[in-house]
């Protein structure tokens, strides 16, 4: 029973959609199981030895049996490194598209069904935010967050100023999106229904809107998903993301950045393509549900 | 007159594909014949596959809809059924084509020349000069005045008749022997409807035009048309000349349809419907509902809802903050009294203002000037009426859009009930919910589902239900039934009729309608431009009115008792 109706919800899917499902789950599985697959654990200091840094892969001349990717300049496993960095930008990754689209649903639903000055008051904030390039805003935050808070090298904290200054700039799509689609339904009969019964305002956002809005949110979402892990990846690189003793797929790239005129091109590759092909995956089933969502391309199958 | 028929269907058959590998016959060995100079109506309920005809002779059938036998031939000329094309015949040129929105079926971003002349640079090979004179007799021939300067109009400058014009004009360019109408007057008015039926009737005459008019509307067949096929789901059921298919039907089918069509002229206690019977369930619900009515049964004789002075403007903004544009009064100076237990009707054409009233009365638009009483309770704007809210709810036009797709109907209908307190526990509100859907003659069974799970009718029922759900005292209607087929109207139309007198509702019943509001209304009034021209008992009002305007309307209305009207009218013109 169970598994004819997997079959069904399956049936239709494109070989693309189906690859990226299956690629970010595979990597999802990954990053939540670091601690129990990968070979070594990178944010353990004494687990690593400098005397091995620099090694290459193992199948490259002068690889080392225990180091299947090679190691990086303190010596640490590089797939270990990639998996737990995995781990942190997933989750980054995951909390700014979840605090991005709870502002920009909650925003967008209220101009788009009060409408008047308080449109015009969130969707101008909006325009302001969106002035600003993405990567300039997350610095600033960032930056500003570092300054102002002492702790801020706490990997917790870290992760926690990188998701506000991610979903700074990425909640006024959501609130762009929902608002337009807020206005259409707003004005079909059942709203009009409502409120002739008498419901309250809230209560027509949330409890008869929101459902009807939520589709093109889960497709921006999944977009903005493989944005937000470049984003933190930019950030790091730039040196304002997680620290480097705790590996993000971002740091990573940044420390091999610094090794790859010298020969040592593996530190930035493996993070580099573990990050090519997460995105690309995310993009594909973004694409995908896209198209399944939509409500004319649907309305034609 | 040449005796080879403009249009010559056999044995047609079109199927649809269904996922199983089975497959759906839309269209059923369907023939037909169309002489030149004759109008043949095809009519039938939605589904009855009457469209699907008109699509496959100009080749628009979507995939993965297929022509599976029978042959259609053009003027003596075969058409590919497969491709739409055949030994020259041409689609445009050969085949006119008018589609039922007028607002729609023109670009809007291209003048009435070019979109006129570009058919026949096309098809004819004219010049632009040639054309240009071309078209110009063509928007005479349609009855465009000023046809050298609305040339230059682009489609939004024009009403809704015109473009229609424009858009036969466009389908005549070319001189075709065959044109096809598919539903040409469904989204107008009845003083335009009844002008483009005059039109059409009248180019058919003089070009000797074979016209395929594919409607729904009884009343449109009976005046305009010679002949008819009678569609049932994908089957021709009964053919012939108009006056005796309407007059002496065979078939049971259209025997009932006949019968659901709701007349002007005398009005009937309930429509007649084909298998209708109220279970023992079903009448004990309507009972229980009838005897629970909401909270303060009022024991005054006065109105139930006075309305004085209403007048709503719709005020577009300016170019700069905080001006004001134009103001466009939709609803002037209207004043009335609604008396308990009535149904009052309130009809007019589009823009006349209806619906804005229903609306302020629903409290879902607030009023420029002017005040509303209920029971005497003088109300205040949009916000705080809870208790007003309550005893006053409302049906929409479109039962597609007026339910929440993504809520259960279950959970549609208990909202309200535990919103007003109305049962002590969710699952009381779930067992009065049962009891709504027994009452409007559904199934307890049908709460699971969504509303995507029900045709148009069952979900119009739905909407009945969750007005009755907060336990109203006044129900307003606006076009309950004018997207519904007319067997589905008049069962729908019983219902509102037969909840409000035991339920002791009053009714408001906004409509374009006059034979509706005729068969369910004890007063009407009539509404133009923002104004209440005329409110009258519903007899006095049809029998005697007084008003030129109304007369107009009453007279204009598409009738099946006046076989041919239109007919006689052109043959005296021509």
């Amino acid at each position: 029973m169970i598994t004819g109706r997997r079959a069904a919800v399956f049936s239709g899917w494109p070989v693309s959609a189906m690859a990226g499902l299956g690629i970010v789950v595979a990597l999802v599985l990954a990053a939540l199981l670091a601690p129990l697959i990968s070979p070594g654990n990178p944010l353990d200091l004494a687990s690593f030895n400098l005397a091995d840094s620099e090694i290459p892969p193992r199948w490259v001349q002068g690889g080392d049996p225990r180091f299947l990717l090679g190691t990086d300049n303190q010596g640490r496993d590089m797939l270990s490194a990639i998996l737990y960095g995995l781990r942190v930008s997933l989750l980054i990754g995951l909390g700014a598209v979840l605090a991005a689209a709870t502002i920009g649903i909650c925003l967008g639903l209220a101009a788009g069904y009060i409408g008047g000055r308080v449109d015009a008051a969130i969707m101008r904030f909006g325009d302001v935010i969106l002035s600003f390039p993405t990567i300039l805003l997350a610095l600033l935050v960032a930056g500003l967050a570092r300054a102002l808070i002492p702790d801020s090298a706490d990997p917790r904290l870290a992760t926690l100023i990188l998701i506000a200054a991610i979903a700074v700039h990425d909640w006024v799509q959501y609130a762009r999106t929902v608002r337009a689609a807020t206005m259409v339904e707003s004005a079909r009969d059942y709203v009009k229904a409502a409120r002739v019964i008498g419901f309250s305002q809230p209560r027509i956002m949330f409890r008869h809107i929101l459902p009807n809005v939520m589709s093109p949110v889960l497709v921006i979402a999944t977009i903005h998903l493989a944005g937000a892990v470049l984003t933190e990846a930019t950030l790091s690189f730039l040196g304002v993301g997680m620290p480097p003793t705790y590996p993000s797929l971002g740091t990573l790239i940044r420390i091999g950045n610094e090794f790859v005129f010298s020969g040592v091109w593996w530190i930035a590759l493996f993070p580099a393509l573990t990050l090519v092909i997460l995105v690309l995956a995310v993009n594909l089933l973004g694409d995908f549900l896209r198209d399944r969502f939509n409500p004319k391309l649907r309305a034609r199958q | 007159m040449s005796t080879i028929p403009a249009l010559s269907i056999r044995d047609l058959c079109v199927e649809y594909p269904r996922g199983d590998g089975t497959s759906l016959l839309a269209v059923d060995n369907v023939s037909l014949s169309i002489a030149p100079g004759e109008i043949h109506a095809v009519v039938g309920e939605s589904g009855a596959g009457k469209t699907t005809i008109a699509n496959a002779l100009i080749g628009l059938i979507e995939k993965p809809g297929r022509v599976s036998g029978g042959e259609i031939l053009i003027s003596g000329r075969r058409l590919d059924v497969t491709t739409g094309r055949g030994d020259g015949i041409v689609l445009g040129r050969d085949i006119g084509v008018i589609f039922q929105d007028p607002m729609t079926s023109l670009n809007p971003v291209f003048t009435i020349e070019a979109q006129l002349t570009e058919t026949m640079r096309h098809h004819l090979g004219l010049d632009a000069m040639e054309a240009r004179r071309r078209a110009i007799a063509l928007l005479n021939d349609v009855g465009i005045p000023e046809p050298e300067r609305r040339l230059s109009n682009y489609p939004h400058q024009l009403s809704g008749g015109q473009r229609q014009r424009v858009v036969i004009a466009c389908a005549l360019s070319c001189g075709p022997k065959l044109l096809i109408a598919d539903e040409p007057t469904t989204s107008l008015d009845v003083s335009v409807q009844a002008q483009i039926l005059d039109l059409i009737r009248n180019l058919t005459i003089k070009r000797g035009l074979g016209v395929m008019l594919v409607t729904h509307n009884m009343g449109v067949v009976a005046e305009s048309a010679d002949s008819v096929t009678v569609m049932q789901r994908g089957k021709a059921v009964e053919q012939g000349p108009v006056a005796k298919v309407l007059n002496a039907p065979d078939h049971a089918y259209t025997r009932g349809l006949m019968a659901a069509v709701p007349r002007l002229g005398t009005r009937l206690p309930r429509f007649a419907v084909l298998d209708e019977e109220l279970g023992a369930e079903a009448a004990e619900a309507r009972r229980i509902i009838a005897e629970r009515k909401s909270g303060s049964t009022q024991k005054n004789q006065g109105p139930l809802l006075e309305i004085q002075g209403l007048k709503v403007d719709y005020v577009t903004r300016g170019w700069l903050p905080g001006t004001k544009g134009r103001a466009f009064r939709a609803v002037d100076d209207v004043t009335f009294d609604v008396r308990p237990g009535e149904i009052l009707g309130i009809v007019g054409e589009s823009g006349s203002g209806k619906t804005t009233l229903a609306n302020v009365i629903a409290g879902l638009v607030k009023p420029t000037a002017g005040t509303l009483r209920f029971e005497g309770q003088l109300v205040q704007g949009t916000g705080s009426r809870r208790s007003t809210s309550q005893a006053l709810q409302m049906i929409f036009q479109d039962p597609y859009a007026s339910l929440n797709p993504r809520m259960r109907v279950g959970s549609i209908l208990a909202e309200p009930i535990l919103f007003y307190k109305l049962a002590a526990s969710s699952a009381e509100a779930r067992a009065d919910a049962a009891l709504l859907l027994r009452a409007v003659g559904l199934e307890p069974e049908h709460a699971d589902r969504f509303p995507f799970a029900f045709s148009g009718g069952q979900r119009q029922r739905i909407s009945i239900s969750r007005a009755l759900a907060a336990r109203p005292r006044l129900l307003i209607c606006d076009e309950p039934t004018s997207s519904l087929d007319v067997s589905v109207q008049a069962r729908i139309l019983n219902l509102i009729k037969d909840l409000g007198a035991s339920a002791g509702l009053t009714v408001i019943l906004i409509s374009h309608d006059l034979a509706v509001i005729r068969q369910m209304c004890d007063r009407v009034a009539v509404m133009k431009q923002g104004r209440m021209v005329e409110l009258a008992d519903a007899e006095t009002l049809f029998s005697a009115p007084t008003h030129p305007y109304t007369k107009e309307l009453i007279d204009l209305v598409p009738r099946i008792d006046r076989i041919g009207a239109r007919i006689a009218s052109a043959g005296e013109q021509a």
